[in-house]
């Protein structure tokens, strides 16, 4: 693998896992809305 | 042994256009898509996942859900209502990742598929297909959580069906593929509502049978201007199968259909006037393109305006209707 693929796939990683981590944020944001809602009898 | 128009090898026979002599299992295993070829693929980027969604196609889906919910009699939190679209749009992405899965080889023939992930060679199938195993799961799970188990398997049933039935089973052995496959975009305004009520009555089926038989002249149409790209890839869409003048013909058929099911809600006293009008207005305009298309008999596929056209306008008559559904039912509630 050259210098230049290997830098391409760390950078394509890199994205990858912010991403991830984003929507791992979101998901407990979610999670925690549907809790909150559904406790209240939201139906 | 010289092929007739409308003969179209089975994608399994010996004689399929692709690897002579190999079965479609054989054919994916020796393609660069396999999973033993994943050194010469690169690592996915995110945007590939999303583009394995199709996100395009997500937008009807998501709307016809919204107006299914929005239609519905009760209340439902809307924490709990952004939840079930959201499951409701995930559910149709993992569907969309799975028939990218299972059609890399056909897309990789035709023009307007070739640059998806997997024919582009910027994802394996493996990655694929647990992609779309995974969020079918979660967003069936999510669901049934959220908002009802009613919901969740009607959400389970419409993944399954266009996986299972129209994607594997239907889309490469008969013509009839997309009618019957149209069932799978047809389910939504059905769970949206199932969501809210925990329950399907009259309404939710009147706006499914809508959907079911709008899909054939919306996907005819498109298919009569990239028929060239069906023949290549070798898949029985009807234009390939029974020529183009049969396929006007049937367009215009399910035409008439469709415009029975557009005022079945107000036949039925499901919706008001509002309703009534716009469908009728809107269903007489579909009924006028649908016989300009019926009554031609050019087949260049240079000059195909009127077919563009009604495809363009069928996507904003469905748009018209479920909004008109969904103010209708405002002003009666």
């Amino acid at each position: 693998m050259t210098p230049e693929e290997d830098k391409k796939i760390r950078a394509r990683q890199k994205s990858r896992a912010i991403v991830t981590g984003l929507l791992l944020g979101a998901l407990v944001i979610l999670f925690y809305a549907i809790t909150i809602a559904k406790i209240g009898g939201g139906q | 042994m010289s092929r007739m128009e409308g003969e179209i090898p089975d994608r399994n026979s010996p004689g399929a256009n692709h690897g002579a002599g190999l079965s479609h299992e054989e054919n994916m295993a020796s393609s660069p898509l396999s999973a033993g070829n994943s050194m010469s693929i690169m690592t996915a980027d995110w945007r590939d996942f999303v583009a394995l969604t199709k996100p395009r196609v997500m937008t009807l889906v998501v709307f016809t859900g919204l107006c299914g919910l929005l239609a519905a009699p009760g209340h439902v939190h809307p924490v709990l209502a952004f939840t079930a679209i959201l499951c409701i749009a995930l559910g149709a992405g993992a569907a969309a990742a799975l028939n990218q899965w299972y059609e890399a080889d056909i897309d990789a023939k035709m023009k307007r598929t070739a640059n998806r992930p997997l024919p582009g060679g910027r994802m394996d199938r493996q990655t694929a297909l647990h992609f779309g195993v995974g969020l079918s799961f979660f967003s069936v799970l999510l669901m049934g959580m959220a908002t009802n188990w009613l919901a969740a398997a009607v959400l389970a049933v419409s993944i399954l069906f266009y996986v299972f039935i129209y994607t594997i089973w239907l889309k490469p052995r008969t013509a009839q593929n997309i009618v019957i496959g149209g069932a799978a975009g047809a389910f939504p305004p059905v769970i949206g509502w199932a969501a809210v009520t925990g329950d399907i009555s009259a309404l939710p089926v009147a706006l499914f049978m809508l959907i079911f038989f709008w899909t054939p002249p919306h996907f005819w149409a498109l298919a009569l201007f990239v028929k060239i790209d069906y023949a290549a890839a070798g898949i029985p869409m009807l234009p390939v199968v029974a020529g183009e003048v049969a396929t006007r013909r049937q367009i215009w058929f399910y035409t008439a259909i469709m415009a029975v099911a557009a005022m079945a809600p107000v036949l039925l006293n499901l919706t008001g006037p509002i309703y009534g009008t716009v469908a009728l207005l809107a269903t007489a305009l579909f009924a006028f393109f649908a016989f300009q298309v019926f009554r031609r008999r050019e087949s260049d596929p240079a000059s195909m305006g009127p077919e563009k056209r009604l495809f363009k306008y069928s996507i904003l008559y469905l748009f018209l209707l479920f909004g008109a559904v969904v103010v209708d039912r405002w002003l009666m509630a």
